[in-house]
């Protein structure tokens, strides 16, 4: 077992390490710091923008491989660079990771428990209310981009707060800035910030989870072993959830790994759009501002989160499938 | 090591016999069942049962008999309350005189597991994959029982593991279900089904998806969990031979329908009902030579949807009349006491003593001049030296690793002759499927040699190589999963000759031939492989095979997906059609019956060796090897009477794991000849490979790979 | 026995129950509720982006010089936008672009996962490792931020290029349930008999397992349709997508979100739009599933 893991951290390690260097080449070529320079005001002279450029690794009139180089050199020992405005991209790796880990593990969390949860009883009261209305739910919110979602929450915070008088609901930034109100205050400052942009990430997550625990339970129920559970005295409910939705369950981590990718996109959305500068936002602020180190290192960082999650996903897998287990 | 039991012995124990249990009241009672499927989307309903009446009494095995589709299973389900929902079920179904139908869920669910339980037909896919079979025992335990805490209920369920006969059941009940093979399964879902001491258990084809000697021993875990809960049974099957032993009563249905009910020798020996003579004459018989073409019944079963006035047997029935058309007939005694039939010529019948030959027109099947000559002057078609097929054993779907080798096929030799049929049997996993892939794959073996018509395998250019394909071809057992469901008949049939380059007009005058050589209406090129039912398809399928005129034909099951009726069709074909294109087969089945009609000489496989090889007679009337007797004998026989007289042997335990077989003889952890030798001769079992050679006096073609062969009977 | 004496009866029974799998198949998808609402709604949709523009009394890029950011009226159906063009013909021109770009990328997204998905689970083995690693290595690269750095660069070889780049990002979790079920097919004994008698394996990919996958393919593609619709979206937000002149209903979107609250005709419009296309592609694709797919049991 021990031996496995290992080859499988190796082989995750060298996909990370090529993912990144892809990005790294990719941002390299394509993207375009001298532009950047040149466009400050006042504009810098030739020679200041040569010195700029060298000193960050960024230079275009350097040969790739050698910026490459110099760039593996850094990655290798732990450093991952300057950002273009010359701050450590380490320290701003440590200071946005947590921001976007915050945001990604509770919207995942309450997005993929409710949507199971909701896909699973629906399916065993197949064609009833419940499932009628969650089904049109799930459709609706599957049909909506998460940028409109995001978007549609902030009119509706704004709506509310004005009816309210109050300032419910907060949807920009992680936190109220210069706050001083003790623990209980501050905790209850980044709740009332974290709501809407944890809402809008598990609310696509929910839909889509919704709907594949509902197709998994059903292909489950009419399987020999609920209707084995039946005859030996069990009820038809108890039989649904102690033997069909633990069975069903075991797909539905595999597909939590296929949608990991597309949750850390919406996670970018989300961020841009409520401010939170977290790893998702940064993605397109750094690209805007030609920023090829804190390219490299967000998609350094998300390859990270996937591999995290695939790892976990087998995990999990293996946990609840005994089918998988070696012994 | 070995268990024998007669049948006769349990009846007279269980005192069961229909006249003497009278008195006492039915456990179960089921009167003028009627079952029926919303069709949706502007289809008609689905009648599956139409009228279905039993009742048991404690202590009595009742057998129910039918092919697919006749509603047996069907009614079974509505007993123990476990159709759908949007079934509709009308009639009445009472349980000690309590009416079952129209309960609410959990009520029903009180009486499910507790008075009556049911063990289902596939016990690979009946237990819950993700918890210990100890778990599942034991559930049944508590959710009638409260109560019970979670350590007596383990108890519990170790007991009823030992009662099944789980060795170790205390260690082995903390594994899993895909740990168990299908024979222990099946031995857990009784334990579930016997947990409560109900008073009837329904027991739906319980045996249908094991192996010959594992479903000896679930016949006898059965008959010993009846002794010990005095239920009544309900036993569902298709196959004629186990209710022929087993059961006190037989009901036989046909198209939702009771068509012939009546003790055991009334229905096999006192048959009145064509369509149940046409069952029992449509079965290979193992304790008969063959080459007496078997009785098939012509066409499919009617439609459930619009079922035609009349007796619904009628449009098969060789004797049907215009009368048989006007009304459905009742079921009406006929006979002895408790023996009545549907059928309106039942009394012609009786007053005449027909039987299945007079009822049903057989013919005969011509010679081919070659089989005559005598075998070592036909050419060879066929030669295996020595082949073997090792491959890996992986574990873990996540984590794949090797964990040993396989020795799927072990050193096998054997030749086929121009004409000739050679039967490959043994259980599933004995490495037969195995065989026939190497076969087939033309590529060079790991080990030993396959020589195609004179040309070795993966030796030969790729030019010669499609010419071998030519010469060899297949016809698979699955009729549903052999034809792709997106061609038409006509490309399907026509596939072989295009990728051997006919010519357009070639192939199409070919197909047509091929269409009728094999009996189906040439018009049908046209349709779907989903619009043909399962022989038909298989006669698609024999057409695709026959299409570049082979000279071998490899069969592997061909017939074991068909219903008996159906199965005998196919069987006639083929034998026809060998004897009229000079054909040679390879027989691959686990129906040792259907291999004594059909084949020449037979090898019989165990562990991925040859244990015994030669001609059916000998093998059949004079087996040498100990499997090969256990095989034979395992195998009920739809004879009542002499299935009561005879002694099964049964072997214990399953299949070794074949990556890791015995040493000396593989088959000796099994073996009943083994157990009741001395020490002294047992060192040589455990320590040398017997060889596979002739051992008996006057037999030229037999040899067993067996150091104590002997020719004691077994039929 | 003669052969001809025991030809069975196949006349017409089983052919009144299926009168061919094609129409049998269309029966089916139009008994789908869902089928033909969304198909109505697509049907719809395509006639109104490409007809509506005609209709309109505005050009693309003409601008209302009397009416800047005008709510909708008999003049502007939609309203104006902030340099007074016409929103309801932008929005339709945007419909066109939209729908065209949804159902290219999903058409390549499919193709290139059916290729790699069939040849990995038909060959394995090494194929197997060499395809699933690349396939491993796109599913670990950010689609987003690769499309985001890309397609800024190649934008001057037109929409057509950001086809192929969605396509290029959107293939993998397809490509592997298709190696998953080619394993599966590949045991089928059809496909088996095939290789007995000698097809070869491309042709036994084309003709016998990518067929028999028909299903799944087809209902993947339709989701593909939808998820290219908002990935787009998504990166004309941004400003990484589409870039002027051609509109999109995303790059509509993506301007009317920052006046949404003052303006709300240049941002609902276009977004309820979108909404309704991609709701009614969803429709189509769960409802094949459920025509398409005999083991699926969301139908009684």
């Amino acid at each position: 077992m021990a031996k496995f893991l290992i080859r499988r951290l190796l082989s995750y390690l060298v996909l990370i390490f090529l993912a990144s260097s892809i990005a790294y080449l990719i941002a390299a070529t394509t993207l375009d710091p001298r532009g950047y320079f040149e466009q400050r005001q006042p504009p810098p002279s030739d020679q200041a923008i040569e010195k700029e450029l060298d000193k960050l690794n960024l230079n275009d009139e350097t040969p790739l491989a050698e910026r490459y180089a110099t760039w593996i050199g850094g990655v290798v020992t732990g450093d991952f660079g300057s950002t273009i405005k010359d701050q450590s991209v380490n320290e701003s790796i440590a200071r946005k990771a947590g921001v976007s880990l915050r945001l990604i593990v509770a919207g995942t969390l309450i997005g993929a428990t409710l949507g199971v949860a909701m896909g699973a009883y629906s399916a065993v009261r197949q064609y009833g209310k419940f499932d009628k209305a969650t089904t049109v739910a799930a459709f609706f919110l599957l049909a909506v981009p998460a940028v409109v979602v995001a978007v549609t929450l902030q009119v509706t915070a704004v709506w509310i707060n004005d009816v309210s008088g109050m300032r419910l609901l907060e949807y920009g930034g992680e936190y109220s800035a210069n706050l001083q109100a003790g623990f209980w205050g501050t905790l209850a400052d980044r709740v009332q910030h974290a709501i809407l942009p944890t809402l809008a990430l598990s609310l696509s997550l929910f839909a889509a989870f919704s709907r594949y625990q509902r197709n998994m339970m059903l292909d489950v129920l009419g399987s020999d072993f609920v209707r084995t559970a039946m005859a030996k005295g069990l009820t038809r409910r108890a039989a649904m959830i102690k033997h069909a939705l633990r069975t069903a369950l075991i797909p539905t981590i595999t597909y939590f790994t296929f949608t990991f990718g597309i949750l850390i996109a919406n996670a970018t959305f989300t961020e841009k759009i409520f401010g939170w500068h977290g790893m998702g936002a940064w993605v397109v602020d750094s690209i805007a501002t030609q920023d090829v180190n804190a390219v490299a290192a967000v998609t350094f960082f998300m390859a990270v989160c996937v591999m995290v999650a695939s790892f976990l996903s087998d995990v999990l897998y293996a946990w609840l499938d005994p089918r998988v287990r070696v012994s | 090591m070995t268990a024998t039991s007669g049948t006769a012995a349990e009846q007279e124990q269980t005192g069961a016999a229909p006249e003497g249990g009278e008195a006492r009241p039915p456990v179960l009672e089921v009167r003028d069942l009627e079952v029926s499927f919303p069709g949706g989307r502007g289809n008609a309903d689905v009648t599956a049962v139409r009228g279905v009446s039993y009742e048991v009494r404690r202590g009595e095995i009742l057998g129910i008999v039918g092919e697919s589709g006749s509603g047996k299973s069907v009614s079974s389900l509505a007993a123990i309350g476990l159709l759908p929902d949007y079934a509709r079920v009308r009639g009445s179904i009472r349980l000690h005189g309590e009416e079952l139908l129209g309960l609410d869920d959990r009520t029903m669910a009180g009486k499910r597991g507790r008075a009556i339980s049911m063990v289902f037909q596939d016990p690979l896919s009946g237990l819950t994959p993700v918890y210990t079979v100890g778990d599942q025992v034991a559930e049944a335990v508590r959710v009638h029982n409260p109560k019970t805490s979670r350590a007596e209920a383990q108890k519990r369920a170790a007991e009823l593991l030992t009662l099944v006969g789980i060795p170790d059941a205390e260690r082995r009940r903390r594994a899993f279900p895909h740990e168990f093979s299908g024979g222990m399964r099946q031995r857990v879902m009784i334990a579930i089904a016997i947990a409560n001491d109900p008073d009837v258990i329904i027991c739906d084809e319980p045996t249908t998806a094991l192996d010959v000697t594992i479903q000896a021993q679930i016949l006898e875990v059965l008959k010993a969990a009846q002794r010990e809960t005095g239920a009544a049974i309900v036993m569902i099957t298709h196959d004629l031979g186990v209710v022929a032993g087993l059961v006190d009563r037989v009901q036989v249905m046909y198209a939702g329908r009771l068509v012939e009910t009546g003790s055991v020798d009334d229905v096999y020996y006192r048959t009145r009902m064509p369509y149940t003579m046409g069952l029992l004459g449509s079965v290979p018989r193992l304790d008969r030579d063959g080459k007496t073409p078997l009785i098939p019944i012509k066409g499919n079963p009617p439609s459930l949807t619009d079922m035609p006035p009349g007796c619904p047997f009628a449009p098969r029935c060789p004797i049907a009349t215009s009368e048989c058309d006007a009304g459905e007939p009742p079921l009406e005694q006929v006979g002895g006491a408790g023996h009545s039939a549907a059928c309106i010529r039942a009394s012609e019948i009786e007053a005449n003593a027909w039987t299945a030959r007079d009822v049903y027109p057989v013919g005969e099947i011509a010679e081919n001049p070659v089989a005559q000559l005598p075998r070592e002057d036909r050419g060879t078609v066929l030669r295996v030296e020595d082949l073997a097929k090792h491959h890996p054993l992986m574990r873990g779907a996540l984590f794949k690793r090797r964990v040993g080798t396989v020795y799927a096929v072990d050193g096998i030799s054997f030749d086929i002759r121009e004409g000739e049929t050679l039967g490959l049997v043994g259980e599933s996993g004995c490495g037969k499927s195995s065989t026939l892939m190497e076969i087939l794959s033309l590529d060079a073996p790991q080990q030993g040699g396959v020589e195609v018509l004179g040309k070795h395998s993966g030796k030969v250019s790729t030019r010669e190589r499609m010419d071998v394909r030519r010469d060899v071809q297949v016809v698979f057992q699955d009729p549903m999963s052999s034809l792709d469901p997106r061609m038409r008949v006509f490309e399907i049939i026509a596939e072989p000759l295009r990728t051997h380059g006919y010519s357009k007009e070639r192939i199409r005058s070919r197909v047509l031939e091929l269409m009728e050589l094999v009996g189906l209406d040439t018009a049908a090129v046209t349709r779907a492989p989903a619009e043909f039912s399962g022989g038909q398809r298989q006669r698609i399928g024999i057409a695709r095979a026959l299409a570049l005129e082979p000279k071998l034909l490899v069969l592997d099951e061909p017939v074991s997906a068909l219903d008996v009726s159906i199965q005998a069709g196919v069987v006639n074909l083929l034998e026809e059609l060998k004897a009229r294109l000079g054909l040679s087969y390879l027989f691959v089945a686990h129906d040792l019956s259907v291999v004594r009609h059909i084949a020449d000489r037979v090898a019989v496989m165990y562990l991925g060796k040859i244990v015994e090889i030669g001609d059916v007679q000998s093998i059949y009337r004079r087996p040498t090897h100990p499997y090969t007797k256990a095989l034979l004998s395992a195998i009920p026989l739809p004879d009542p009477e002499k299935e009561r007289r005879r002694e099964h042997v049964v072997l214990q335990g399953d299949l070794p794991n074949p990556a890791d077989p015995p040493s000396g003889c593989r088959f000796r952890t099994r073996c009943q000849k083994f157990a009741v030798l001395g020490e002294d001769e047992r060192s040589a079992c455990r320590e040398r490979e017997p060889e596979l050679r002739n051992r008996v006096e006057g037999a030229a073609d037999q040899a067993a790979a067996c150091h104590y062969a002997d020719t004691e009977a077994v039929l | 026995m003669s052969l001809s004496a025991e030809r069975e009866a196949i006349t017409t029974e089983a052919a009144a129950e299926i009168s061919g799998r094609w129409s049998s198949l269309a029966k089916e998808l139009l008994a789908t509720r869902r089928v033909v609402i969304g198909l109505a709604i697509i049907l719809g949709l395509i006639a109104a982006a490409w007809i509506g523009p005609m209709l309109s009394p505005w050009g693309f890029g003409e601008r209302d010089f009397t009416a800047f950011r005008s709510p909708p009226s008999a003049d502007h159906w939609f309203g104006t936008g902030n340099t007074g063009r016409d929103i309801f013909h932008m929005t339709m021109v945007g419909l066109q672009k939209s729908i065209l770009i949804g159902l290219c990328a999903a058409l390549f997204t499919t193709v290139i996962a059916a290729l790699v998905g069939a040849f990995a689970g038909y060959y394995l083995g090494i194929t197997d490792r060499a395809l699933m690693w690349v396939t491993d290595l796109f599913l670990v690269l950010p689609q987003f931020l690769i499309l985001a750095i890309l397609y800024p660069v190649l934008r001057d070889s037109g929409w057509l290029i950001f086809v192929l780049l969605l396509g290029c990002l959107m293939w993998m979790v397809t490509a592997k349930m298709v190696r998953g079920m080619t394993i599966s097919l590949k045991e089928r004994e059809y496909v088996l008999a095939a290789r007995y008698m000698g097809v070869s394996h491309g042709r036994i990919i084309l003709r016998h397992i990518l067929p028999n996958m028909s299903s799944l393919l087809i209902v993947d593609a339709t989701i593909n349709v939808s998820s290219a619709i908002i990935l787009e979206t998504a990166l004309s937000y941004f400003g990484f997508g589409i870039q002027p002149p051609d509109v999109t209903l995303g790059s509509l979107i993506a301007e009317g979100s920052r006046q949404a609250l003052a303006f709300p005709w240049t941002f609902w419009f276009c977004t309820g739009l979108l909404i309704v296309l991609v709701l009614a592609v969803n429709l189509i694709g769960d409802g094949l599933r459920d025509a398409l797919d005999p083991h699926s049991k969301s139908r009684t």
